[in-house]
């Protein structure tokens, strides 16, 4: 996601963009692909021919590819390390007796 | 241990854990170039295969017919996009993909290089060319490569629907008129051998085999699934009231599957090579589209550049 591509009409390929899609209300977007085009408006109209042939969705995004930034694999540890001796954040950590009910 | 291999060893954990490669991840030299090549030549497989039944468009004998016909050829592309999308995750361009197409540098399917004579062709590549593909794509969508996995759920649920409509058109010919069934006879007789050889030459000679079994990017061998589709389609066939072109199929009790007869595995060959009788006017059509379709790409391009202008100009 971090490739440099051309804009304009001299690209020899259309930008990279990456489509969410919400297929019901009360539900969170979620990535479903990627797709190439010249703007934002060819960019949601093709992502509805793509990916919305049967009623997948009822809203889409598009982002365009280059603006995503990620957390690298390569630091996986380390990154998610703080969450990693914090136990107590669980539920599960505690000690309750057996006969307490609804807790 | 030096750095690649933790890292060897990391990604031989993740695929022994059942556990997926995301696009990030490292991963072998050969482990990304396999699943470019295959997964590319599927994707091209999908846009050529628009190219036999697009020919039938036009003549389809309803209007109802004409309309199935038409969102088939239209998800064949939507599959296409989907899988120059998941390629794309491996850090190749989909304009590259193409190129190498267009100078026959990489494959599609040999199945889409028989022509497609008649109206009886559309249900005979629906029943049998797409339920090949079916049994050949479900275990791929447990493949070791997520965006290749996640790409081939959406494909099998869409498929189902082209197998679907295939049968039926071959019902509604092997139930007419006497000259319908035979048109439906005969489309079986033409492709019933290419749907065998889709899942390629028998395990003894898939060079590319053990190595994607290792890898879990292929989860069965030809053979296995071959006798799979076999066993699936020769029940219905029965339903079909139509024949399937082989006088060793038959059912074998101690084995619990049909036995069938050998595959003409010279013809396979051939039309790999490029002498099967389409494979000529197959590329000749898709790079004239490509090229004749080159001004629709400009045009998008300028418009969109002149709309980031205005916007620029109105900004400032």
């Amino acid at each position: 996601m971090s490739d440099e591509r051309l804009t304009g009409v001299e690209a020899r390929e259309w930008p990279l963009w990456e489509v969410f899609i919400r297929s019901r209300r009360g539900l969170s977007h979620q990535h479903v692909g990627s797709l190439h085009a010249p703007d934002a408006a060819m960019a949601l109209r093709n992502a509805r021919d793509i990916y919305t042939r049967r009623s997948e969705g009822v809203s889409i995004w598009v982002v365009p590819a280059a603006a995503i930034v990620a957390s690298s694999p390569d630091e996986k540890d380390s990154f998610f390390d703080p969450a990693a001796d914090k136990a107590y954040r669980h539920p599960t950590f505690y000690d309750i007796p057996a006969e307490v009910k609804h807790l | 241990m030096s750095e690649d291999t933790t890292r060897e060893a990391e990604f031989q954990a993740l695929i022994d854990g059942d556990e997926r490669i995301e696009p990030r991840d490292w991963m072998p030299e050969g482990y990304r170039k396999s699943l470019v090549r295959q997964i590319a030549q599927h994707a091209h497989s999908e846009i050529i295969g628009m190219q036999p039944e697009g020919n039938w468009i036009t003549r389809a004998p309803s209007l109802r017919r004409k309309a199935i016909l038409m969102a088939k050829v239209q998800d064949e592309a939507g599959h296409g996009l989907y899988l120059y999308s998941a390629a794309e995750t491996l850090g190749v361009d989909r304009a590259d993909l193409l190129d190498l197409l267009h100078a026959g540098k990489q494959k599609y399917s040999s199945i889409f290089n028989y022509p497609t004579l008649t109206w009886a062709d559309m249900g005979a590549i629906g029943w049998l060319v797409d339920g090949a593909a079916i049994v050949n794509q479900v275990p791929i969508c447990r493949c070791s490569y997520g965006p290749y996995a996640r790409a081939m759920v959406r494909i099998c649920k869409e498929e189902s629907f082209h197998q679907r409509q295939g049968f039926e058109i071959l019902y509604t010919l092997s139930h007419g008129t006497p000259e319908q069934k035979a048109m439906a006879q005969d489309a079986v007789d033409r492709w019933w051998w290419p749907s065998l050889m889709m899942f390629g030459p028998p395990d003894d000679q898939s060079p590319n085999s053990a190595q994607s079994m290792a890898w879990k990017i292929k989860r069965f061998s030809n053979d296995e699934l071959r006798q799979k589709f076999v066993d699936m389609t020769v029940p219905q066939s029965e339903v079909l009231g139509l024949t399937l072109p082989d006088p060793d199929l038959r059912w074998n009790d101690e084995t619990g599957h049909y036995d069938f007869g050998a595959i003409d595995w010279s013809e396979f060959f051939e039309v790999l090579k490029g002498n099967g009788p389409c494979n000529r006017a197959r590329m000749e059509h898709r790079v004239r589209a490509h090229e004749d379709g080159a001004w629709v790409r400009e045009a998008a391009s300028a418009y969109a550049e002149k709309q980031r202008a205005r916007a620029t100009a109105g900004a400032a």
